[in-house]
């Protein structure tokens, strides 16, 4: 683990941890994140730092409370009311700590964009998938309604929703769990941003599903060169789509490195622990599947 | 929709005809001889007869009680010979004491309760709206605790001691209102509205502080909703991200319970309009009741009630078109 | 496996519906006792209650009555005035006195009180048990006495209780004024009860410990009284305290529109009605049942939110 002062502006020593990444797209340093509680302010992210690199994705692994969600809501910028952030975030190598909301929106949706975990809450029920993809579209890019439209029927295309000119006006009540997960990411993916931050994106799904939607991940990924977070407590998602992977426990980064690494030789026996919790993935074929 | 819409209109008749019946039971077997009432000091038995010949309440209940329903519909004539009388449909009889048409009677009335209601109604929208989002916005400040104690204070004063008050503090000690008198708006606008004032207050304060809190709970559960947090990761102008995804889905909810409420006040605001002396449905009900003016009585029971099932019918129809998630069987 | 530490939900770790080893009822003794305004609330209305039993006491120490006239304290060639200022208000009456008979606002302020909580509480009694049994028998049996519940329900709500209310009271001059009172409050008060009831068990039905229950062959009545009525006591608390208030002001309401008890007995709601032709000159006599209706209202209202509020953030927990 690294332990550098405060507000490292050196960018080399986040990539020197990592694997062979030329070129950076996120570099989080020294990521620290207080919430304050009714017992006094917590640190719920404690000193974190790591890299994504273009058309890369990095796993953050941990169970639920290690702190990996906050991490991805202080690198939106949307932590609840009061938080305390110190650390470093550069994405495109911009800082985004401390950037005022009208810039952060800016960046937001188009430059950096987020699926969640539970996608039928995530979706407000009250309008139609079309509109919601088509006001994130226009919010970025501006452009017609008209323009929009046919922006967000090609992107529900592109994430295999069928007859996706008739679905746009359907509500999100009315789609499945797995074309609901797919509207997300399609709505996501929208202003072609360079990361995209999912959030447990399959816990919510079944497990064919999981699948599914992990393969179509991996595909869009690829298509579009997006550098991607993905927050998983699983981590037999993690291996199958992941370059490299950060433990966090407590609010602490207790391991990173490369996917390899991790697995096959984990430094920390909180990561031990994890692995041996996962039930015999090699030689399990149903596992397999969700593995891809 | 079609099957949707006969099956809500056959309950909302079912109920208004158990009311109809309950209402006429209670009064045929409760009530005191209404003859003898209209009779007088200087009565005699043929005259308490024919009284009762005239009405109508000599014959067998439920002959009474159809005679009533047919005379909704179908219009009834009164009496027999050159004393007769009829009263077309819809016909609620004739007053005991007025000898009016309380068909007449209640559609001069009810633009008083309408304008009661519909300024009640906008002035607690407002104020209770308003102040429900500001406390929202401003959850755990100094403004949202004491606008909710103002709140919890506003929803407890008994109207009629509100409006004792506001009469005492108002019109006796600082003579800012006149007494509330019923001038027609083209007669006299700026007293007319100077006389509705003090009521619509009155019945909006209770209302206002209730929705200011209901409303404060919707949009802070809705700030707190999984798809308000899409919508700020989507970059949206804040304009936008309030107005799409904080209100839309916070206010609906509250368009059934306005709706239910609003249809109660067209039934008469009983006390405020006997306090402020306004001649409206909720007064006729007070006045019927002390004179036990059966006819009135019954109309204004069946008038309240139809209010309230139409109100019922009205909302879910509302709500279906405002809430994609609710679709009609 | 290392326990999560949890400060992503702030809330922790939830327990289990069933088997919570503190009871709802301490939990929100426990969070009220923490709360100013449910503490100075509760004290109002012991203080309430208190001087609603000791009436005759406050009545013997004062030497005045509640149906006592005193023309001593009035001054007939003011019109019936009380004399001296702010409504007669003197060492033998703390409160003043009524205009035109003299009767002590203190004695008949504190004899009314008994009414009125009397009143409210026996409806709040009658409405809980009626809703509590309705609510339940509609939601666990289903069928045709749901359907029979249900329309009741519908009916007795799109009623029109106000002007019901008084039309039966007022077309009934004999008889237990305040024994009709409680009946006609509740005859309209239990299905709001009985709706939410009927709802939670309906939920509690399908919820695992009661098919686990079931299934392993507990009777009707363990299911009942164990299972069900247990898990709804949240609710219950809640829902009574936020109705008492409500009853409070009927009963007040109805006294004002001269259909609640009868006089001489006296009633808040119908020293209202009887100052309406003073307040101009004689405020007081408005402003002290006035301001004792409001306060009382108030403090159940307060309560009644606060313990709502201490459920919540409970089941939250």
């Amino acid at each position: 683990m690294r332990g550098q002062g405060p507000m490292s502006e050196d960018p080399m020593s986040a990539a020197a941890s990592g694997p062979d990444v030329t070129s950076e797209l996120l570099v989080v340093e020294n990521l620290t994140v207080t919430l304050p509680t009714t017992r006094g302010p917590v640190a719920v992210v404690k000193d974190v730092s790591f890299t994504v690199g273009r058309n890369e994705t990095v796993g953050i692994v941990g169970e639920s409370g290690s702190g990996k969600s906050m991490t991805s809501l202080a690198i939106m910028g949307l932590l609840p009311r009061g938080a305390l952030t110190t650390g470093s975030v550069r994405l495109d190598g911009v800082e985004l700590l401390g950037l005022g909301d009208r810039e952060m929106r800016r960046i937001r949706g188009a430059q950096a964009s987020m699926i969640f975990q539970d996608p039928l809450s995530s979706l407000n029920p009250y309008y139609t998938v079309g509109l919601q993809i088509e006001e994130m579209y226009r919010a970025h890019l501006g452009g017609s309604r008209k323009e929009a439209r046919k922006v967000a029927v090609e992107a529900l295309e592109r994430v295999g929703i069928p007859e996706p000119e008739r679905r746009t006006g359907h509500y999100p009540h009315q789609f499945s769990g797995g074309q609901r997960q797919r509207i997300m990411i399609a709505m996501a993916l929208v202003c072609s941003p360079g990361l995209l931050i999912a959030d447990e994106p399959t816990t919510a799904l079944d497990v064919t599903v999981q699948a599914q939607i992990l393969r179509l991940l991996a595909d869009l990924q690829r298509q579009t060169r997006t550098g991607m977070v993905f927050i998983t407590h699983d981590l037999a998602v993690i291996s199958s789509i992941a370059t490299r992977v950060l433990v966090m426990c407590r609010g602490e980064q207790v391991e990173y490195g490369t996917a390899e690494q991790v697995f096959s030789a984990p430094e920390h026996a909180y990561t031990r622990r994890l692995l041996e919790s996962i039930p015999r993935i090699t030689d399990d074929l149903s596992a397999d599947e969700v593995v891809l | 929709m079609a099957r949707y819409l006969a099956g809500r209109i056959t309950g909302l008749v079912l109920i208004l005809f158990l009311v109809c019946l309950f209402t006429y039971l209670i009064f045929f077997k409760l009530s005191p001889d209404p003859a003898l009432m209209i009779c007088g000091k200087t009565c005699t038995p043929e005259r308490v007869t024919q009284i009762r010949t005239v009405l109508g309440i000599d014959k067998p209940f439920l002959t009474q009680f159809w005679d009533f329903l047919s005379g909704l519909f179908a219009g009834r004539d009164y009496g027999s010979g050159t004393n007769l009388v009829h009263c077309p449909a819809p016909c609620l009889g004739y007053s005991f004491q007025t000898n009016q048409s309380v068909w007449q009677m209640v559609l001069d009335r009810l633009p008083v309760t309408a304008t009661l209601a519909i300024g009640a109604a906008t002035l607690w929208l407002l104020a209770g709206i308003t102040m429900g989002l500001l406390s929202a916005v401003k959850e755990g400040t100094w403004w949202d605790r004491s606008a909710m104690n103002l709140a919890l204070g506003g929803a407890s004063i008994p109207n009629y001691v509100l409006a004792l008050a506001l009469q005492y503090v108002l019109v006796v000690k600082l003579q800012i209102l006149p007494f509330p008198s019923s001038v027609a708006f083209t007669d006299a606008p700026w007293l007319w509205f100077q006389s509705y004032l003090m009521p619509w207050i009155v019945l909006a304060t209770g209302a206002a502080c209730l929705y200011a809190r209901l409303t404060r709970a919707n949009v802070i559960d809705t700030l707190a909703e999984n798809f308000f947090r899409t919508a700020r990761s989507k970059g949206l102008a804040p304009v936008l991200t309030m107005r799409r995804h904080a209100l839309r889905p916070a206010l609906t909810p509250i368009v059934t319970i306005f709706g239910m409420d609003f249809a109660a006040l067209l039934g008469g605001a009983l006390i405020t309009e006997t306090v402020f002396g306004l001649n409206g449905i909720g007064k006729m009900a007070a006045d019927s009741i002390a004179k036990n003016d059966q006819p009135v009585i019954m109309a204004v029971t069946l008038l309240a009630a139809f209010f309230v099932v139409v109100g019922n019918v009205v909302v879910d129809l509302v709500y279906t078109a405002l809430d994609p998630r609710v679709r009609i069987r | 496996m290392t326990t999560a530490f949890t400060h992503d939900a702030q809330a922790g770790t939830s327990a289990g519906a069933p088997g919570a080893s503190i009871t709802p009822g301490r939990r929100i003794l426990g969070a009220l006792r923490h709360d100013r305004a449910a503490l100075l609330s509760a004290s109002f209305l012991a203080l309430m209650v208190l001087m609603a039993l000791c009436a005759p006491l406050i009545s013997a120490l004062t030497g005045q009555g509640p149906t006592q006239f005193d023309m001593a304290a009035i001054d007939v060639d003011a019109g019936g005035l009380p004399k001296g200022a702010f409504g007669g208000i003197s060492a033998e009456h703390p409160f003043g006195v009524e205009p035109l008979n003299g009767r002590d606002i203190l004695a008949r302020i504190a004899y009314g009180a008994r009414v009125s909580f009397l009143i409210a509480a026996s409806a709040t009694v009658l409405t809980t048990l009626l809703g509590v049994v309705l609510g339940m028998v509609a939601g666990f049996y289903g069928g045709w006495v749901d359907q029979v519940v249900s329309r009741v329900m519908d009916f007795l709500m799109a009623f029109p209780a106000l002007i019901f209310m008084i039309a039966i009271l007022s077309s009934l001059p004999t008889g237990n004024r305040s024994l009709l009172l409680v009946a006609v409050i509740s005859l309209f008060g239990w299905p709001y009860l009985a709706r939410v009831v009927r709802g939670q068990t309906l939920t509690l039905l399908n919820r695992d410990f009661v098919e686990a229950a079931r299934a392993s062959g507990a009777s009707r009545r363990d299911l009942v009284f164990k299972e069900i009525l247990p898990n709804l006591r949240s609710s219950l608390i809640v829902m009574t305290t936020l109705a008492v208030p409500g009853y409070i002001g009927t009963e007040a309401g109805l006294s004002f529109l001269g259909v609640g008890v009868s006089p001489p007995t006296p009633s808040w709601g119908q020293m209202i009605a009887n100052s309406v032709t003073w307040y101009a000159v004689d405020p007081l006599y408005f402003a002290i049942p006035g301001l004792f209706l409001f306060l009382t209202v108030l403090s159940l209202t307060v309560l009644g939110d606060r313990v709502r509020a201490a459920t919540d953030a409970g089941e939250a927990a």
